[in-house]
């Protein structure tokens, strides 16, 4: 193991002292993409503290891209298999990721004091964060390693499926083994030593990263994709997509009526004469052969469209369950998507069912909680209100008027933490206060004349053609004013005061 | 005067300490006027004003910057009177006042958003009351911003209109101090957001629920609450039965109940919610759909030691009165206000066993007769309050026997009643009578009320609505003997000429004057009063053609307090009502005058009153005014009502 260590070190110190030319080859040009990527996560984790929950998801995107820029820059390592200034290159992006990684947690760590009171999701979020990011820096470091060392080197191509395929999937599966090589390696000059175990968890066979893939896209088709039938133990239909987009499947052999169902042309067999209405009849008509001994040949069905993974041509062909699921799955796939929902005007659907079970949900109040969680009745939200200390009710964005309150507003009630919404707020009433104090006759008006219909002080703007009214009109009773006004008149209220109090006495 | 006490001591108040003078102040401060002279003394005086006023009720938001500049120790900030409140202007107050500000009052105010109210949430950190009431624009997100303010005890949101569950979820949430909520008219308010109320702020001691469409479900978690004393239900249509059948309480903090207008609610209702009250003291139940008879009275069972009960406008049977009566035999408040069927024979039998009774409303009652009356005077001893308008059956002789037994009444309503000259004499031996209405009283006299000026000195409210039989004679003995009197109504007493105001401005602690259709007062009698009662604040001249501008003249240059003015059908022209603007806390005007009046005259008048929140104008001038003039006073707060009167005076020809 040591001598191992040692070679790892030497290998170290000899290619990055060797050459130190930046940018010469293709793995330089990928470091600068991923230091970038890198770059944008930081942001998005200073934007994070600001805007709560929402940014989560921008954030793992940038994951998903800078995993993609390692995979990317992996792919690099493997073509030019042995290349020394490749080689430095790429250690040198990968130390340079470590810093900025290092840099993170040190934020992380000095924020820390600052937000204790912070919401504990937040907290495993950020170590999430870090982990992936150790998680991809490993990876990288195995694979720069493995174009070292022979035996690696080896593995590493006999097992092409996570690193060629889907290499973002690929990546997250297998983020927690990655996260205990993480922490035990954690100061990096000792990680030589334990790469060689990493290769096993990385080793997948092709049908569990197919698996991964299926899920990755996310298939909407009805169909049981964990079946596996081998392939001839089932008998492979295929309708012509006439039939399948004709809207009756079943017709009457005498009228030649249409219908949807079999159990419905049946019932209406009945019409024609006595003899449709005999058990045998109406009886459903494969039923007898279920509980035959004789073992019937399955039966799975094709889709028609050339191409199509559900088409038996395709080399990785997953045969449709029923006709049911044929003509889902074609009108979902092939089929223009022409039913529009009358809600939201924007999803379209192309299956009659699916528009339906989407209207029912759509345009419904998303009741949401502080803590990120949705409910889609009010009263069960209310419920989890009452029974959670802190928690609030969120009010949605878009019956917010300014999004700078809203921000404000969380800021203030995460507590601390100066954010920008606040900021902006202060900002705004130190300029106020400023132009007040530079202006100490505001309420004299004059300046506010100048500037009709100004929003701020809008009472006191002028009005038309009234500049000639006196403004000393509206001043309040405490000024001097009346004094002299009553003076002019005739009237002295000293007098009058005097009277007044006499006689109450 | 003032002045020369300055110069000639030099010193004269160092050995004044701080406290002296605070106590002094203290006992000057309900008179506003005696405290502005006395800021104006010296310096001293004026910085030792600015230090010990604590509440503040400004006129203009403008001046906000200015006076909390000068009052730093403000703690109660009523900004009633300025209808338009900015953001800035809140800013301004969450700077200057920060911590010190306690109560804040934005009921009559608008135009301020979340952006303000947050600066005030934040910076305002001991904020224990707030009103924002009438914010009809509020919405949730503006809820949430009040939430902030976390030490908040006492909010009232009535008519927020669009406020739903979720802003008051928030405030649930973010104000846990809560002891006081008025959601009255929050008509967007449920079950839920009231539930979570409850559940959340445990103190709360009042809780205003009327009008809301709450169902019974939610009382279930509001009468859990342990120190909930007050909770109002008026006009809650949810609150029926069927969601009250499980309710099992225990709430013995309950003091009031207020189930008035709840239509949906009968006595088996009742019977629950009233289950764990035993310590309710008034129970309000005014306009109530079932009739109140022997069965719905025995859901009074639980709560005998009741002292308040309102039966306004029920349909009530003598068996369920003489039930109350005896369920309930400490009652010291009783209100059958326009409930049309209750008899002699009813109220006989309950007042019977109210020795206690101190206030009776038994306002249109028509009914009854001097047999009732008798019976109460002859039983209720301490009666202080006793309304029986429109009870014209009652005879003149019953009368005579209010004024011999209740010695202690305070508030009387005989409006429209056959009460004569010696019935008053009678009266007159209440002392501490405070409050006299003698509305449409055709059988007084001179000689009666003359009495009244004699014997009651406590008088401050007298209503001679259309008692056509007073002259001046009549006015000037009550001028002479009621020198407390505070609000006064002679309108259609044709009789009365310019020497009862001059009479009247003897009384100077008059606020309301209103001599409606009165053609002999002139501006000179007006012009008596405006000199002499400096707190005049409600004026109300209609149908006076003797009255013009040099009344109006002098109104404006001594009644600075003046409030609210109706000038419709004199000889007012624009030079009076431009005049008005010099009055700066003027804030109704109703000028309902169809010729004279040039309308760049009313504009400059409408521009001057800057604390404007109603003008009433002819509907003629509608079109005359400039339609930019008429936005911009109505986004300055003020409402306009146009009236056209020619329709009704067609209906008089």
């Amino acid at each position: 193991m040591e001598t191992e260590d040692d070679l790892c070190h030497n290998n170290w110190g000899s290619s990055s002292s060797k050459s130190r030319e930046p940018g010469s080859s293709d793995g330089g040009n990928q470091t600068f993409a991923g230091f970038t990527s890198q770059q944008k996560w930081e942001d998005a984790s200073i934007l994070d503290y600001e805007m709560g929950v929402e940014p989560t998801l921008q954030v793992f995107d940038e994951m998903k891209a800078s995993g993609q820029a390692n995979v990317d820059f992996l792919q690099g390592v493997r073509a030019q298999a042995w290349d020394p200034r490749t080689m430095l290159s790429n250690l040198s992006f990968m130390e340079q990721k470590i810093h900025q990684l290092q840099d993170l947690v040190h934020l992380l760590v000095g924020r820390g004091g600052q937000v204790q009171g912070r919401q504990d999701e937040l907290a495993a979020q950020q170590q999430q964060l870090i982990t992936t990011d150790l998680t991809s820096i490993i990876i990288q470091l195995i694979s720069t390693a493995g174009s070292l060392l022979p035996s690696v080197k080896h593995n590493m191509s006999t097992a092409p499926g996570p690193y060629t395929g889907q290499p973002g999937s690929a990546l997250f599966p297998y983020a927690r083994e990655a996260n205990n090589v993480a922490s035990q390696s954690q100061n990096n000059n000792n990680c030589g030593g334990q790469e060689f175990d990493l290769p096993k968890p990385v080793v997948v066979d092709e049908r569990e990263s197919h698996v991964v893939e299926e899920h990755e896209m996310k298939d909407e088709d009805d169909a049981e994709e964990g079946e596996n039938l081998p392939p001839g133990s089932y008998e492979i239909l295929q309708l012509e997509k006439e039939e399948i987009l004709a809207p009756h499947t079943h017709f009457c052999t005498i009228c030649g009526k249409g219908f949807k169902r079999d159990a419905n042309l049946r019932m209406h067999m009945r019409g024609h004469g006595d003899e449709y209405k005999t058990a045998a009849a109406l009886a459903k008509p494969n039923k007898e052969s279920v509980p035959g001994s004789e073992p019937m040949l399955i039966k799975r069905y094709s889709c028609p469209f050339l191409g199509c993974k559900r088409n038996k041509e395709h080399k990785k062909f997953q045969p449709l369950k029923t006709i049911l699921c044929v003509k889902n799955h074609y009108k979902r796939t092939h089929c223009d998507k022409s039913f529009t929902c009358s809600r939201c005007h924007t999803k379209k659907f192309s299956v009659i069912a699916d528009l339906k079970t989407h209207e029912k949900h759509c345009g419904k109040n998303k009741w949401l909680c502080s803590c990120g969680t949705t409910f889609s009745r009010k009263d069960k939200l209310f419920g989890h209100i009452a029974l959670f200390q802190g928690h609030t009710p969120a009010i949605p964005l878009e019956e917010t008027k300014t999004s700078a309150s809203t921000s404000a507003q969380r800021g203030s009630s995460e507590g601390g933490n100066n954010n920008q919404g606040m900021v902006g707020f202060n900002l705004g009433s130190a300029s106020n206060a400023n132009q007040e104090t530079a202006q100490p006759g505001m309420t004299d008006g004059k300046i506010s004349f100048e500037e009709p219909f100004s929003p701020m002080n809008f009472d006191t703007c002028n009005f038309g053609g009234f500049h000639e009214f006196p403004r000393l009109m509206f001043d309040d009773s405490e000024s001097s004013f009346q004094m002299l006004i009553a003076n002019a008149c005739g009237f002295s209220p000293r007098n009058v005061g005097e009277s007044v109090s006499d006689t109450s006495l | 005067m003032k002045k020369v006490k300055q110069i000639r001591v030099s010193k004269p108040f160092d050995l004044l300490s701080e406290e002296l003078v605070f106590i002094i102040l203290d006992l000057i401060s309900p008179n506003s006027s005696d405290l502005k002279s006395f800021s104006l003394t010296c310096k001293w005086f004026y910085q030792l004003e600015s230090k010990h006023r604590r509440s503040l009720k400004p006129l203009r938001s403008d001046y906000l910057p200015r006076i909390l500049t000068r009052y730093r120790n403000t703690t109660d900030l009523d900004l009633t009177f300025c209808p338009r409140v900015t953001d800035y202007a809140l800013s301004v107050v969450g700077c200057l006042c920060g911590p010190t500000l306690h109560s804040l009052d934005l009921s009559r105010s608008g135009s301020f958003s979340a952006a303000g109210l947050l600066r005030l949430a934040v910076k305002c950190v001991n904020l224990v009351e707030i009103d924002l009431s009438n914010a009809t624009e509020m919405r949730d997100a503006d809820a949430a911003v009040v939430a902030e303010a976390r030490s908040l005890e006492r909010l009232k949101l009535g008519r927020c209109k669009m406020l739903t569950d979720m802003g008051i979820g928030c405030i649930a949430v973010g104000c846990k101090k809560l002891n006081m909520v008025s959601l009255k008219w929050c008509v967007g308010v449920g079950d839920l957001g009231v539930g979570l109320l409850a559940v959340k702020c445990k103190d709360i001691r009042t809780l205003d629920l009327s009008y809301l469409p709450i169902t019974g479900k939610c009382l279930h978690d509001i009468l859990k609450l342990q120190h909930l004393e007050e909770l109002l239900l008026e006009g809650c249509f949810g609150v029926d039965d069927d969601s009250l059948k499980s309710l099992r309480h225990d709430c013995k903090s309950l003091k009031k109940l207020d189930a008035s207008s709840c239509q949906n609610l009968t006595h088996k209702g009742l019977t629950s919610l009233l289950s764990g009250a035993a310590c309710l003291q008034r129970l309000d139940l005014a306009h109530c759909s079932s009739v109140i008879s022997l069965d719905f009275a025995s859901s009074l069972k639980k709560v005998s030691a009741l002292q308040s009960i309102g039966l306004d406008g029920c349909s009530v049977t003598p068996d369920g009165l003489k039930a109350i009566g005896t369920l309930c035999n400490s009652l010291k408040e009783v209100s059958l206000s326009k409930c049309v069927s209750v008899t002699d024979e009813g109220l006989s039998s309950l007042v019977m066993k109210l020795k206690d009774l101190r206030k009776l409303d038994i306002t249109c009652c028509r009914k009854l007769s001097g047999v009732s009356i008798t019976q109460i005077a002859n039983s209720c001893p301490l009666l202080v309050s006793l309304k029986m308008e429109s009870c014209s059956l009652v005879s003149r002789e019953a009368f005579w026997l209010i004024g011999q037994k209740c010695r202690l009444l305070e508030e009387l309503d005989l409006t429209d009643n056959e009460i004569d000259d010696e019935g008053l004499k009678s009266i007159s031996s209440c002392l501490s009578l405070s409050s006299l209405k003698l509305g449409i009283c055709l059988n007084i006299t001179d000689k009666g009320l003359s009495y009244i000026g004699m014997g009651c000195s406590n008088l401050r409210e007298l209503d001679l609505y259309r008692s056509v039989g007073i002259t001046d004679v009549g006015i000037s003995t009550i001028a002479q003997g009621c020198i407390h009197l505070e609000t006064i109504n002679i309108s259609y007493c044709q009789d009365i000429t310019d020497k009862s105001l001059v009479s009247l401005s003897k009384c100077s602690l008059l606020q309301t004057f209103e001599s409606r259709g009165c053609p002999n007062i002139t501006s000179q009698g007006l012009a008596a009063i405006a000199v002499r009662c400096k707190r005049l604040a409600k004026v109300d001249l209609k149908k006076c053609p003797s009255i013009n501008d040099s009344g109006l003249l002098a109104l404006a240059h001594f009644s600075q307090n003046l409030k609210q003015i109706n000038v419709s059908d004199t000889a007012v022209t624009e030079v009076g009502l431009l005049s008005l603007a010099n009055i700066g806390c003027l804030q109704n005007i109703a000028v309902v005058i169809s010729s004279g009046l040039s309308p760049s005259g009313v504009a400059a008048a409408l521009l001057g009153c800057g604390g404007l929140r109603k003008a009433k104008l002819h509907a003629s001038l509608r079109s005359l005014l400039p339609l930019s003039l008429i936005h911009h006073l109505e986004a300055r707060g003020c409402a306009f009502l146009w009236k056209d009167n020619t329709l009704q005076v067609l209906f008089k020809w």
